[in-house]
């Protein structure tokens, strides 16, 4: 019966450990999913969040020596002014969907440590003018390398 | 023509495998072997019929038969051939097929292995493997199904997703679904033991090659997609607790602690409860996994009710899971264990501890995973924890666990003395205190890396210790050194290969502590001829060309590598898939056991005079790679036929 005892109470530690260990991971890098309207009315500077939202078409600007890059993101109420260091990614594009991880800053812009693009699984059937695009791109970089 | 005969013969599968089960499981019940042999001739039908069909949809990839809409979502005329036989299993419906037939596979290797030998167990597993097995072609027929018409027929089709032509994509799949499906079996013998009551030992003597084959695919898929992770995704990382990873892992954690947990009740009648219901949380993780994968219930709560492969696979895990457990309770009593624990410093408590570990490193990784899920259904924000919390819950765990790696294989059964102790663990962990004191005089940059390396040189030191001591005995029988080796790990192969394993894991250890506080990055913008420079490397960009490959566009940046003497030049890339919405980043990299050197092109002008580029050197990365060969080279080890003999 002893034996049982120290085998329960050992148990219970090492349950009470994981269960604190969870929750000090938890409350440490929970972050909370928002949108810019819900962002706006609400942003505690500071605070970890993660923004979903488009890319405002004509917002995006990228500045490839200094590595700044800043654009808006719209959720077709409000809008919320973001500022990243670093290269857009893949997928990333003006009228694409976008999830950000970062902080709202007391300067009034949300500063963005990661930038993950949405985009679906599914491919898009080749479309005409993409295509054209990629050949333009194509024949200049090959005309350039001659 | 195609999808119709197609999903004909899917359909007489499913026919089949229902029909199957239930003669397996009336034949059991009342005892009549015509009918078990009528299931089995049922299962030789499936496994045929599967397996035509695999071969039918792998044809129309090669053919390019764009009236099956899942051949023209997933090809097009420019996919290499190779790429159009991954393409079978790049997506929902074929991976599907892809699991069905391994089920059929592995049914039918369970009834060439298991007929004669395990008479009451084995008619009850061959019906728990068909019932199954009938849920997976129930979803090829309703709910995912890989033969369907597309029409009109396309001229060409939509093109496998960029990201999984690569040759990973080949193996991993392949792996992970064969570990996946390998604990099926298990499972299939454990259900047969809750139904007959025969739940002493005989069906996990009959499951435990068994389990070590599946975890060793299931290892193995691990690993793979690691690799694809790091040389495919271009983020320099190998593991981003990801759902679809976590999915993966989890079944590995409790597959890992059943591996143990065995050993325990083979020697000590221990544990069997535990043994049960670890086998069936594996089994019903796997199932889990895919259902959170699949099922598109990550992105919201609400959206796996728009397709009904979630509501299809939730609804059988239910079952699964509900009428395991009142299998359990039905025979409570039977599985009270014989044995008990005799003290807290022994072997047994070791296993236990070990086992504690990996099923609560299990759990926290389901409750990141299905936090957001949670918190979204509960409370209605979305709330996630990324990979820090992953990370700080779990380090802690995995570095206990490799502790006790050192810990359990040594130390005595029942009740260790102090002389057993002294014996097995003076010199490991004098040495592995000594290693902790080096790492710090040479500069460990943090105490998490100095505790890894001391805990590493700790359990090295007794595998090493364990290894001489029993070569050295059989010297002094007269027997000459490399053969003895050789023989002694033939010999008790579980044993060994068990040693071989945790070497393996040690060194991944090493690999993932070293790439974690080594590793140095930077990303910045170069004109042509400009130097950019990271940790004694000088990276000189020297312009970019372009490429026509056959299904897409290639624009190459070219840097010159070098550290004093030249190293060459690395070609990061992006390519242009017309059908793709993006261009997507090509990875160019250099292995090397110290260090690795990681080149990701970024933004670039259109002249060819600019680019932005991520450059990385991470440091230990490949000690990943070879512990996981270390690893699967111990597993395949334990898998030989034991032959225990001459000692």
């Amino acid at each position: 019966m002893n034996r049982r005892r120290k085998l329960i109470g050992g148990g219970v530690i090492i349950a009470a450990a994981l269960a604190y260990m969870i929750y000090a991971g938890v409350t440490q890098s929970a972050a909370y999913f928002v949108t810019p309207a819900e962002l706006r009315a609400s942003a505690v500077p500071g605070k970890a969040y993660r923004l979903g939202g488009m890319v405002v078409p004509g917002s995006l600007k990228w500045e490839p020596r200094s590595l700044d890059l800043s654009f808006t993101l719209s959720d077709g109420i409000a809008t919320a002014p973001v500022r990243y260091k670093g290269t857009p990614p893949d997928m990333f594009g003006e009228g694409r969907g976008a999830v950000l991880e970062g902080s709202w800053t007391a300067d009034g812009y949300f500063k963005a440590n990661l930038i993950m693009a949405k985009h679906s699984e599914e491919y898009k059937a080749p479309h005409d003018k993409s295509e054209a695009g990629y050949r333009e791109l194509f024949k200049t970089l090959r005309g350039e390398g001659r | 023509m195609t999808a119709d005969l197609g999903y004909g013969m899917t359909l007489v599968a499913l026919g089949l495998a229902v029909y199957g089960g239930v003669a397996a499981g009336v034949g059991a019940r009342t005892g009549r072997l015509a009918l078990v042999e009528s299931a089995q001739h049922a299962v030789l039908g499936v496994f045929v019929l599967v397996t035509s069909g695999f071969a039918l949809l792998t044809y129309a990839f090669l053919t390019f038969d764009f009236s099956v809409r899942y051949v023209a979502t997933n090809t097009n005329l420019g996919t290499p051939f190779y790429y159009r036989i991954t393409g079978v299993w790049g997506a929902l419906e074929g991976s599907i097929i892809l699991w069905s037939w391994m089920l059929a596979l592995y049914t039918l290797i369970l009834i060439l292995r298991h007929r004669v030998g395990a008479r009451e167990l084995y008619p009850w597993a061959l019906a728990t493997m068909l019932g199954i097995l009938a849920f997976f072609l129930l979803v090829m027929t309703v709910a995912a199904p890989p033969f369907q018409r597309q029409v009109p027929v396309p001229a060409d089709g939509r093109g496998l997703n960029p990201l999984l032509q690569d040759t990973g994509m080949i193996t991993h799949p392949v792996a992970l679904y064969l570990g996946f499906t390998g604990f099926t079996v298990p499972f299939a013998f454990a259900m047969a033991a809750l139904i007959t009551g025969r739940i002493g030992d005989t069906w996990l003597v009959l499951t435990r090659r068994w389990i070590i084959v599946a975890w060793y695919f299931l290892s193995l898929g691990l690993l793979i997609g690691g690799w694809w992770s790091y040389h495919v995704l271009g983020w320099g990382g190998y593991w981003a607790w990801d759902p679809v990873e976590n999915a993966a892992f989890m079944p590995w954690l409790t597959g890992t602690a059943f591996l143990h947990s065995v050993m325990i009740q083979e020697r000590r009648r221990m544990l069997r409860l535990w043994n049960i219901s670890l086998v069936i949380l594996t089994f019903g993780l796997t199932l889990f996994g895919t259902f959170l994968t699949r099922s598109g219930v990550i992105a919201s709560v609400h959206a796996f009710t728009q397709g009904s492969i979630g509501v299809l696979f939730l609804s059988f895990l239910a079952v699964v899971l509900l009428t395991a457990l009142a299998l359990v309770a039905w025979r409570w009593d039977a599985l009270r264990s014989e044995g008990e624990l005799d003290s807290v410093v022994s072997r047994e408590s070791a296993f236990l501890l070990n086992n504690v570990l990996l099923v609560a490193a299990a759990f926290t990784v389901f409750f990141g995973t299905v936090f957001p899920l949670l918190s979204e259904a509960v409370r209605g924000v979305k709330v996630s924890v990324g990979a820090p919390f992953f990370n700080q819950v779990n380090v802690p765990l995995f570095l206990s666990l490799v502790f006790l790696m050192g810990v359990g294989p040594l130390i005595a059964w029942r009740r260790a003395s102090l002389d057993n102790l002294k014996r097995n663990f003076l010199w490991p962990v004098a040495l592995g205190i000594v290693a902790a004191a080096a790492a710090f005089a040479l500069g460990v940059p943090s105490l998490l890396a100095a505790l890894t390396f001391a805990t590493t040189v700790f359990v090295a030191v007794t595998i090493a210790l364990d290894f001489t001591r029993a070569t050295r005995v059989r010297l002094r029988l007269g027997e000459s050194l490399l053969p003895t080796m050789g023989r002694l790990l033939l010999r008790h192969n579980r044993r060994y290969g068990g040693f071989v394993v945790h070497l393996g894991i040690l060194i991944i250890a090493l690999g993932v502590m070293g790439s974690h506080a080594w590793s140095v990055q930077t990303e910045t913008t170069l004109h042509r001829g400009e130097t950019a420079e990271l940790a004694g490397y000088r990276f000189r960009f020297d312009g970019l060309s372009a490429v026509e490959e056959s299904n897409h566009f290639k624009v190459v940046g070219e840097f010159t590598v070098s550290n004093g003497r030249a190293l060459g030049v690395l070609r990061p890339a992006k390519k242009f898939y017309p059908q793709a919405q993006a261009p997507i980043a090509y990875v160019d990299y250099r292995l090397g056991l110290r260090e690795d050197l990681y080149l990701v092109l970024g933004d670039f002008t259109r002249d060819g005079s600019q680019a932005t580029v991520k450059l990385q050197v991470n440091r230990l990365v490949s000690w990943i790679w070879i512990g996981g060969v270390v690893l699967t080279l111990g597993a395949l080890l334990a898998i030989l036929p034991e032959r225990h003999k001459s000692v």
